[in-house]
């Protein structure tokens, strides 16, 4: 039978077999595996059909814990249920993995293979997570390829209901789960033949029914407890058996043969790699190349894990096996080994024991490679063969790094290869704004899909989220690739980036003869010169071919603006020829009415247009015969960064960490603060410019910018004796500084991203000129040298005097150093300005817990990290332990801080004699309310520890190192509306109702971004989110007023945009409130669908629609006998459409189904009517009496 | 009495026509407006523009921030198709209110490309509309720009459309031509089978508190008819084509002097909004009563009565400054 052929990720592979063979699906976002749920969610949405010709339920959890849950009940319920997960999500699901399998039913979790976040966490793929679960007594099935992906979702459901063993099918994170690759797409009649209706039958006939009632999940005793635990043995005796027979089935349908171990490799291998997962394609590639050329080697693949059939596997291995390298993708410190080397060493031994080996006992070995997806290639299998080889070799090794600390790591050669030749292997640099990787992804599906070629892509992020770089690996051949890894021999390499020539070594991987495009802003006469030196040279020497198009020219001249996808496109396939010319432009503008199409027919013009553009502009260079460039590629850091920052962040920042040896790195995960400023990244096109003369030195602007690059600063003008002859200053308008200060308003505009918050906040017009305001966009290459040494000379200006300053006014606040800067966040983040303005008012004190998501990624990815440090060294230290625990990580900061502090009062009390009573008692009963107040207490706590140096006793060395929590900190857990709302919230409500003073940041962005905008319990009626992708029907959760019914929990709800004062009278109260804090702040989002630029506005508007009413629940004003509730923002006074209209999450519902849209706005605007009301009603309180 | 007028070949039981406005979304609305007595009803404006920009938006904010981080590479659900990103939902409007009312219905287009003329004008004929009025303005803000580049685009988008469809096809304009009437003369030439005057346009205020230039519509009163009435009267008689009178029609005697002055149609709008659908049912009585009262028998009878070339003084609409009462001396 003829299958179609798709080019298709691992996640849609798995999620297109799953949705089919399932009736109820209960997920929860997680990376690398979210796709699967939004995946099986559209497949509903769109009304797709499973093999019983029902539309599955597909419902979104507030975590994994309960999405197992769910899955549980559904699965007790009768229905076939799955769910997508992976790493901790994975871990979250253990409990009820463990019921799931006692209790002999069956099912399959798919599941992405991720790291488990141990020194750090990582989103990228490892077995660590389902070695976590295999003692749960669920069936471990691996799948290496795409195509096992899919093939394998569908024979492990059949297994599972014929064993009653439930299974989980995992592959390898990204590796896997994002690669895209062509395979041959099963049919529902593949799947109806596969999976047996009477074996359904079966399964719903255990379900709990009322008709014919049981009990499952007793409580049982020491006396039956293990019997009962017994009874499942010979379902696992026989599922081997089963699983083989489901794969056989499987062969005789679509001809393709698994076994539960696989061998690859000549008949007489003497050395043999056992692996699973996405390495051992890799391992297959090298076996055959190796073999190919006479090395007696061999892989295994272990398909079926758990339950491990030990004669299934010996039976797998050539009889002339002598040596063994067990290869595991996870790592079990203090374990004799990983798990499937002791399993593999077991097997042998039991093997040997029992009398059925038929060889001698072979050498075996075990090492780790590939944790979170650390590229693993035919180098690094052939460096375990060469090892086998030895007569000794090396046990418990690390391959594919460089351990120099415990010598665990094998040596290979980094130049070998097993590619053949006839692979056209293309690598291409680009932003993620400029569409690169959906335009490869389209090329792929082009060559996949309507050649005979068989085609891969894989594509490499980065950890910004603006300004970030991509690469793609595209691979197209006359073979199934099994190339598992990076591509390190490029035949085609392009740049989408000019500035990317002078950062990173584009052309490192180009091979002799390759093609090499660049797009540059440059004509074709004068585009050589401009070229850095290694560039030229690398082109000379490794005698490429040349050829460059200015697509930014193109792009603005066919009305593309910043996207120059389609027209890079165009240039590959015209000089790939990987199809004639006119036959690849016809299909470049079929995919482009496919992808296009349904956003009309305007786009897919504009996209014609580029193609057709595109030739003309497309020139080859002739190549001179010499480099005479003097331009050099820039160093990562400065040479005045710090050692660390140097020898390792600088290599990160390059996308040289690989190379990073384990000595470098950090023994326990500890890192130190402020390196986002060695890192300038130059991503904005345009940045502010300040004018002195109209500014009115307000400090809105500093107040709004997302990455703290535009700052102000009062000074003494003696100061500027040594300026720069460009330094901008101003005499300070206003009194509240000495006599003749000077006032500077700085922009760093090698961190700025360009996002114009600032400048839409700015109220200042020119009279002359109103669209003219005091801070204007300019383009930043013009101004970088210049404002690179005003940024310096600024930054040396002395920070003012803490105590001094006003802080409680906006103004006076952004004179507070910031100690979040340059993060990684989008241009525009509506985030940031809250998390900024946190570290400006607390950060020299303050203690911070991150619930994982955006503001952990943002706030801790590296290779950089923006939270920093005051002059005095002093600024926040921050971690991140979970998603679902940060209320309670930071709860857990307070019970130490109060206890050292009571600890240290009391031994102080002690030593009151020596250290004496005055000192003593201003120190126990000091009142650290404001910035002067802690500026005593810290100089008395100086004073103290002076004089506890000089006193000997063992309470003095005691008291010496807790004396620091005798002065204040600030508490603060802070995440995302994922975290506060739902996975996160049952620990936050206990956080809250334990009286103790944490203050919580709510950065509600009304989706779970870091994700990419799956619905939350904060998404609000009518808006579009995955898993509400018609609109969200139900209300947006009031965390707020769940929170103050308390009573003694201080309450805040704040939109910057709306009222700055607000929101920093907010941040203020919350803190010195002494209990605990929920602050829950408007943030606006890339995943909202408007211009940033706008985030502000749309923050007003929220506000002035009465759909984000402003408030303060004071309990301290309870003591007063006032009315705690404080309402900060007026009666609705524009309807609800005004704001939310401007929105794409809003709007998009009306160009989806114009009649749900006009329900929603209905309701929502009912909603905002009786919530208004409420919220007025209880404001209006009388609390007198 | 003969209430009944021509208009784009249509035939009208009265000359009573609402103009475009977003009363026409809603087909409850028509019903009533055609209740109260509306002879035929122009629809609100299809703007190519609009359409335009809102595909290009869809895909700018759908596609922002995708395939950048790994975490998410993208943001929103793509659903299987959109709507009306190709004006389906006008369209089906024109179909909707086809099946719900009688009298004629006439789609309005404002389109910015010859492509989009084309393409607009043959799906709104094909999906029923009596008649198309096309709705071209042009603020011809380059000082390069002359009247006769401005002049020969507004035929050549008349030609276009009228080349690719077979319905009537009127053109509503503005005022703004240095010779209108020789203006009026060449779109007639061109083929327009009726001329719509004028053009209300929205126009620019300045916000004294935020120094910023804002756009709001604000209710015709009958004074602001009497700039399309003189030229209706001056172009009685002097074109083919059917003539219709907008801006200012608030009671039945603006009809009455919309007819004298030569329209076959008497448009509007804001009377509408203001006093609701059935302040026609008061026009069209108003009107029949004041034929009454000065004894018409028929609209035909009255119309261009009172236009340039019937009156005994056309110099009357010539004059633009106020001078002495000038008595003919011949």
């Amino acid at each position: 039978m003829q299958r179609k052929m798709v080019t298709i990720d691992g996640n849609e592979a798995a999620a297109y077999v799953a949705h089919k063979i399932n009736e109820v699906i209960a997920i929860y976002p997680i990376t690398p595996s979210s796709n699967m749920g939004e995946w099986a969610d559209e497949y509903s949405a769109k009304g797709q059909k499973n093999i019983w010709g029902t539309i599955p339920s597909v419902t979104e959890m507030q975590s994994e814990g309960g999405a197992s849950g769910a899955v549980h009940g559904a699965l007790q319920a009768g229905a076939l249920t799955t769910t997508f997960t992976a790493s901790q999500g994975l871990l979250l699901m253990i409990p009820n993995m463990y019921k799931i399998a006692g209790e002999l039913t069956s099912t399959v979790f798919h599941v992405s293979a991720r790291s488990v976040a141990a020194q750090a966490l990582s989103i990228f793929g490892d077995h660590s997570d389902v070695m976590a679960v295999r003692q749960t007594g669920f069936g471990l099935l691996a799948s290496n390829s795409i195509q096992e992906v899919m093939d394998f979702a569908l024979f492990s459901q059949a297994a599972s209901l014929e064993t009653r063993v439930p299974f989980v099918h995992f592959f390898d994170g990204f590796r896997s789960s994002h690669e895209v690759m062509k395979i041959e797409q099963l049919t529902m009649d593949d799947m109806r033949a596969m999976i047996d209706d009477n074996l359904v039958r079966e399964h719903r006939a255990r379900a709990l029914n009322p008709e014919k009632p049981v009990l499952r999940g007793t409580a049982q005793n020491p006396d039956v407890f293990f019997q009962g635990r017994e009874t499942v043995n010979l379902y696992y005796e026989k599922t081997p058996a089963i699983m083989q027979k489901a794969m056989d089935k499987f062969a005789g349908i679509t001809g393709r043969q698994y076994k539960l171990f696989d061998y690859v490799g000549p008949k007489d291998a003497e050395r043999i790699i056992v692996i699973m997962g996405s390495g051992a394609e890799a391992a297959q590639e090298a076996v055959e190349y190796l073999a190919a050329k006479g090395e007696k080697v061999g892989v295994i693949k272990v398909r079926l894990y758990r339950p491990f059939s030990i004669k299934d596997f010996i039976k797998a291995f050539p009889k002339t096996t002598k040596a063994i390298g067990v290869l595991d993708r996870t790592k079990e410190p203090g374990s004799i080994g990983e798990p499937l080397y002791q399993d593999v060493l077991a097997a042998f031994s039991e093997a040997q024991v029992e009398g059925f080996l038929p060889m001698a006992m072979p050498k075996i070995i075990g090492g780790r490679y590939g944790l979170s997806s650390k590229e693993f290639t035919p180098a690094m299998i052939k460096a375990v063969f060469d090892e086998l080889k030895k007569d000794k070799p090396k046990n418990h090794f690390t391959v594919g790094i460089n351990d120099d600390v415990s010598h665990t790591s094998l040596e290979y050669d980094h130049s070998f290869s097993a590619e053949s030749d006839d692979v056209v292997r293309g690598m291409f640099y680009g932003l993620g704004a400029d569409g690169t990787v959906g335009a490869n992804k389209n090329s792929i599906k082009i060559i996949g899909e309507e050649t005979d070629n068989y085609a891969q892509g894989y594509f490499v992020y980065d950890s910004k989220k603006s300004g970030s770089m991509t690469i793609s690996h595209l691979r197209f051949g006359p073979r199934p690739i099994h190339s598992t890894y990076l591509i390190n021999k490029a035949s085609f390499v392009a740049c989408h980036q000019f500035v990317f020539l002078e950062k990173y070594d584009i052309l490192e991987k180009a091979v002799d003869g390759a093609t090499f495009l660049l797009n540059a802003p440059y004509s074709k006469e004068e585009v050589w010169d401009k070229l850095p030196l290694h560039i030229q040279e690398q082109i000379i020497n490794k005698k490429l071919k040349f050829y460059v198009i200015d697509a930014y020219h193109v792009a603005k001249e066919t009305g593309m603006g910043q996207r120059i996808n389609t027209i890079m496109q165009t240039c590959f396939f015209a000089i790939s020829g990987v199809l004639p010319k006119e036959e690849a432009i016809a299909k470049i503008k079929n995919a482009i009415q496919k992808t296009y199409g349904k956003k009309g027919e305007q786009v897919v013009k504009m996209n014609f247009e580029a193609v057709d553009q595109t030739l003309a502009n497309l020139h080859e260079i002739k190549v001179p015969a010499k480099a005479t460039s003097t331009i050099k590629m820039q160093p990562a850091v400065p040479d005045e960064a710090p050692e660390f920052v140097k020898q390792v962040t600088a290599m990160i920042i390059a996308g040289k960490g690989d190379d990073i040896p384990v000595s470098k790195m950090p023994d326990d995960g500890t890192y130190p603060t402020a390196t986002t400023k060695w890192e300038k990244r130059n991503v904005a096109m345009e940045v502010p410019v300040w004018d002195t003369e109209l500014c009115i030195q307000c400090n809105k602007c500093a107040n709004v910018c997302p990455h703290a690059c535009i700052r102000p600063k009062v000074y003494d003008s003696k100061l500027l004796e040594n300026a720069p002859s460009t330094f901008k200053s101003a005499k300070y308008r206003g009194k509240d500084f000495p006599e003749g200060s000077m006032y500077t308003l700085q922009v760093s505009v090698e961190d700025c991203t360009g996002c114009e918050l600032c400048v839409e906040v700015c109220p200042v017009k020119d009279k002359q000129e109103p669209s003219k305001k005091a801070i204007n966009m300019a383009p930043q290459i013009p101004l970088r040298e210049t404002e690179r040494k005003n940024w310096e000379f600024f930054m040396n200006i002395p920070d003012y005097d803490r105590a001094q300053l006003k802080i409680d006014s906006v103004k006076g606040s952004q004179f507070l150093r910031p100690l979040f800067e340059f993060s990684g966040a989008c241009a525009g983040c509506g985030e940031t300005p809250y998390v900024r303005l946190a570290s400006q008012l607390f950060g020299d004190r303050m203690i911070i817990a991150n619930a994982t998501g955006c503001s952990s990624i943002y706030g801790g990815n590296l290779p950089t990290t923006p939270w920093a440090k005051d002059s005095n060294g002093r600024g926040p230290a921050w971690s991140n332990s979970l998603f679902e625990d940060n209320a309670e990580f930071g709860l857990g900061f307070r019970l130490t801080i109060d206890k050292h502090n009571e600890q240290a009062k009391e031994i102080l009390a002690g030593l009151k004699k020596e250290v004496g009573e005055e000192l003593t008692d201003e120190i126990i009963n000091a009142v650290q309310k404001d910035e002067a107040d802690i500026a005593e207490q810290r100089a008395r706590v100086e004073q103290l520890k002076e004089k506890l140096k000089s006193i000997k006793k063992p309470e003095a060395v005691n008291l010496l190192s807790l004396a620091d929590y005798l002065v204040k900190k600030s508490v603060w857990s802070m995440g995302g509306d994922g975290w506060a709302y739902d996975i996160g919230y049952g620990g936050l409500d206990h956080v809250i109702a334990s009286g103790k003073n944490v203050n919580i940041l709510v950065l509600d962005t009304e989706v779970y971004s870091n994700t990419g905008g799956q619905m939350s319990k904060a998404t609000p009626t009518g808006a579009v989110a995955k898993f509400a992708a018609g609109g969200k029907p139900t209300p947006k959760k009031d965390l707020g007023m769940l929170a103050l019914s308390y009573g003694n929990v201080y309450v805040a709800r704040v939109a910057m945009g709306a009222s700055d004062t607000q929101t920093l009278k907010a941040f203020i109260e919350a803190e010195r409130y002494d209990g605990p804090s929920l602050i829950i702040a408007y943030s606006h989002c890339i995943a909202h669908g408007y211009n940033l630029k706008y985030g502000m506005t749309q923050q007003k508007l929220a506000v002035d629609s009465g759909y984000w009413p402003l408030f303060r629940y004071n309990p301290d004003l309870l003591k007063e006998g006032k009315n705690p509730l404080v309402l900060d923002s007026k009666a609705p006074k524009i309807p609800l459409k005004d704001y939310i209209y401007n929105e794409t999450r809003y709007k998009m519902v009306i160009k989806m189904n114009p009649e749900a849209a006009d329900k929603f706005l209905n309701y929502a605007q009912e909603q905002v009517n009786l919530n208004w009301k409420r919220y007025e009603n209880l404001a209006k309180m009388d609390y007198s009496e | 009495m003969n209430l009944s007028t021509n208009y784009l070949g249509l035939k009208l039981k009265n000359p009573l026509v609402p103009s475009a406005s977003p009363l026409s979304a809603n087909v409850d609305k028509v019903k009533e407006l055609e209740a109260y007595g509306a002879a035929a009803v122009v629809m609100y404006s299809l703007f190519e523009e609009q359409i335009q920009h809102e595909s290009e938006e869809l895909d700018t904010f759908l596609t922002a921030g995708t395939e950048s981080f790994a975490e998410a590479l993208s943001y929103f659900p793509l659903p299987e198709e959109f709507h009306n990103l190709e004006a389906e939902e006008y369209l089906k409007q024109i179909s909707r209110l086809k099946e719900a009312v009688d009298i004629p219905v006439i789609a309005s287009l404002n389109g910015v490309s010859t492509g989009g003329w084309m393409k607009y004008a043959t799906n709104i004929q094909q999906a029923g509309a009596d008649a198309l009025e096309l709705n071209i303005y042009y603020i011809p803000t380059d000082p390069e720009m002359t009247a006769e580049k401005v002049e020969q685009m507004y035929l050549d988008d008349l030609k276009t459309v009228k080349q690719n469809i077979s319905i009537p096809v009127a053109i509503k304009l503005n005022p703004f031509f240095t010779a209108f009437a020789n203006m009026a003369k060449k779109l007639d030439n061109a083929g327009a089978d009726g001329l719509v005057l004028f053009n209300r346009f929205y126009q620019p205020d300045i916000d004294l508190n935020e120094l910023e230039v804002v756009h709001d519509l604000e209710f015709s009163d009958s004074y602001e008819m009497r700039l399309p009435l003189r030229w209706m009267a001056i172009l009685y008689g002097k074109v083919k084509a059917s003539l219709a009178l907008t801006t200012g029609i608030h009671t039945g005697e603006d009809v009455v002097k919309a007819v004298m002055a030569g329209a076959d149609a008497a448009m509007m709008t804001s009377v509408l909004l203001m006093k609701g659908p059935r302040k026609l049912e008061r026009m069209l009585e108003d009107l029949k009563s004041w034929m009454e009262v000065h004894e018409y028998e028929s609209v035909q009878q009255m119309k261009g009565s009172m236009s340039y070339k019937a009156i005994a003084e056309p110099a009357a609409y010539e004059r633009a400054n106020y001078m002495k009462t000038l008595q003919s001396i011949k």
